[in-house]
């Protein structure tokens, strides 16, 4: 680094072209400070799940970055997502993490706002304000809203494209996980509940192993030794016997330059469904009957098994499982992970009953597998963190140069490289990404508008 | 013997000392390791719950616990499942317990009644408030604390677990894993 260039990442940092990173992006403070400006507040993050509020009126608190925020349907039905701060003096305006409201107010000098999000509410306004305080300018701060299927990203920046430009040629495969088991696009419904908590590493690591990085394996060894697939086998997965039987392509997909990440099965033939849950009828049923629809109606795509991915920056999701999931920066050194779980909301209960009990013995940290993720995670920061340690770059080079584009299959998207099995393509394409943006410095503060005023 | 006021007592006691080296017990065997053994104090049909919390506004605290059978739990299974957990640590690869934590279970502020309704025959409620202190590796320390509430079985062989609710005060984990007992 060295004069006015401003590249200080791209290159420099984060060394692609050499397979490098420096551990700093992981563990310094400057470089953290800069992520929450210019990172964050750039991308569409994931919120929640329409399920979550099905009625008018309906809340939950969730977050973005550091921040919280509320997800409301309004009397209307409409959704926002509001920065959860009092314009006045900052206090949370919404205190429970659940609940059905109209208005938000205040507890620290009551001013009141509309679940549109308006000022509705001042106290003393003649005798305080003078009626000079223009309430229409005094809005609870208001994100952009995009819901995908149900999924509901926000993003505070209003040049970021939209959505779905913003996802890029990751359509195909955040599509495939958005589909119910039957290849259709119907409701999904999350399962009561949010999984909060704190892991002392930084936030990148789980959103680059949950990119796809079928390299850790090892760190599984022990949930593979026991029975956690419904399936009743021994190992991790639901798909582990199907996989064994099939030829297939385990690839890792990587979306440039939006830098999204997927991975995921394709099978090199239309295969029959294989029996899974043999020993539950109702739900095997429902299992081979989606696998027999999803073939008819997607024919050559449905040899496409997806296993989940990281969308840019910090929002990962697990296919099979079914998990959204956010890792929340706080701080270099902790985050703070958020994760929902979902299922079809027509399914039978047999069979929501199977995947309730299968992702919160998978996942999180209660999950037999998870919990060794988050271990290594933790062990990885610390090791990121010394002095002398911080001298030495990272190695990120695995299969560098081998990336493919428009193979196995053209239709697997036009800017889309893959790689076969283990490969850290995924995770070259995800820090390119970040050192790009972190290369440009924020030009001005930007201010998103205050939602209208009540009529 | 007559059932006096004083005799009610110590039938009281003696109930409460029982559970109460049960519980002990129970706690030696965790905290020094002995999963196998700790097993055998669960009855085959266990159900061992500890749902996720929720911070709720004043009169909304029905909603404040996820719910058993229906919503996102920390813990919501049987025996097989907490063998399976006990099996993955005996592996030596379970990383988030190798090297294994050290543990201390506390419990007080026990309340032991008499299980009376129909088809409850010789079980009993035990409700006490518990510590469980975990320190692994150099400085990860936690500290679970929360209340619990069990359904003892009483056979000849002495108390076994058949339920156990765990309500850990804490809505955002404040630990990486659950990776103890409780």
């Amino acid at each position: 680094m060295g004069g006015n260039d401003p590249r200080r990442y791209t290159g420099d940092l984060v060394n692609i072209g050499a397979g490098r990173i420096s551990r700093d992006i992981f563990t310094d403070q400057a470089i953290y400070e800069d992520e929450l400006e210019r990172i964050f507040p750039r991308s569409w993050l994931f919120i929640g799940h329409e399920s979550q509020i099905p009625d008018p009126g309906d809340f939950i608190l969730s977050r973005m970055a550091e921040e919280s925020v509320i997800f409301n349907r309004d009397r209307h039905g409409k959704l926002h997502v509001f920065l959860n701060n009092c314009r006045h003096r900052g206090m949370r305006v919404c205190r429970a993490d659940t609940g059905n409201t109209r208005k938000f107010m205040c507890p620290f000098h009551a001013w009141v706002f509309s679940d549109e999000g308006a000022l509705v509410g001042v106290p003393k306004m003649e005798t305080g304000y003078h009626n000079e305080l223009d309430k229409s300018q005094w809005g609870l701060i208001e994100a952009r809203v995009a819901s995908y299927h149900g999924y509901v990203f926000a993003c505070w920046d209003e040049e970021t494209p939209d959505f779905e430009t913003y996802l890029g040629d990751l359509r195909f495969y955040f599509d495939d996980y958005c589909e119910l088991p039957d290849g259709t696009h119907g409701d999904w419904e999350a399962f009561g509940g949010v999984f909060k908590w704190r892991v002392p590493c930084n936030w990148k690591f789980g959103a680059e192993n949950f990119g796809g990085d079928y390299y850790h394996n090892p760190s599984h060894a022990s949930v593979d030794a026991i029975v956690l697939s419904p399936a009743g086998v021994k190992g991790r997965h639901t798909y582990d016997a199907v996989t064994k039987a099939r030829e297939l392509y385990k690839l890792n997909i990587c979306v440039t330059p939006e830098g999204h990440t997927a991975r995921g099965e394709l099978f090199k033939d239309d295969y029959e469904y294989l029996p899974t849950y043999q020993e539950m009828a109702v739900v095997e049923d429902y299992f081979r009957d989606c696998y027999k629809q999803r073939q008819s109606r997607l024919g050559e795509k449905a040899r496409w098994f997806g296993h989940g991915g990281t969308i840019f920056p910090n929002v990962s999701y697990s296919n099979g499982v079914q998990s959204m999931g956010t890792w929340n920066p706080c701080g270099p050194h902790e985050t703070e992970i958020w994760r929902i779980f979902l299922a079809p909301k027509d399914a039978p209960d047999e069979v929501k009953n199977v995947l309730r009990h299968y992702v919160i013995r998978y996942q999180g940290p209660s999950g037999l597998t998870e919990q060794d993720d988050m271990e290594n995670w933790g062990s990885a920061h610390e090791g990121a963190r010394g002095t002398i340690a911080r001298r030495y770059d990272f190695h990120y080079g695995m299969g560098m140069g081998y990336e493919r584009k428009g193979w196995p299959v053209e239709w697997l998207g036009g800017d889309v490289y893959a790689t076969e099995d283990v490969s850290e393509q995924n995770q070259r394409a995800y820090y390119a990404r970040w050192a790009e943006i972190m290369d440009d410095p924020p030009t001005a503060r930007r201010h998103p508008k205050p939602a209208e005023a009540a009529e | 013997m007559k059932a006096t006021p004083q005799n009610a007592l110590i039938d009281e006691l003696l109930l409460r000392y029982r559970v109460e080296q049960f519980y002990i017990h129970e706690a030696e065997l965790l905290d020094t390791r002995q999963f196998d053994a700790w097993l055998e104090l669960l009855a085959d049909d266990i159900r061992y719950w500890m749902p996720v919390m929720r911070n709720k506004n004043h009169g909304e605290w029905d909603d404040e616990y996820t719910r058993e059978g229906k919503d996102l739990n920390w813990f919501d299974e049987g025996k097989f499942e907490l063998e399976q957990r006990v099996k993955q640590i005996a592996t030596g690869l379970h990383w988030a317990e190798e090297p294994v934590s050290r543990t201390c279970h506390m419990f007080s502020n026990l309340q032991v009644t008499e299980n009376v309704s129909e088809g409850s025959d010789d079980t009993l409620t035990a409700r006490c408030r518990f510590i469980v202190y975990r320190n692994r590796t150099e400085t990860e320390t936690d500290f679970f604390v929360g209340k619990r509430q069990d359904t003892l079985r009483d056979g000849d062989d002495g108390f076994l677990v058949a339920a156990r609710e765990i309500y850990l005060d804490q809505s955002v984990l404040l630990a990486k894993n659950l990776t103890v007992f409780f």
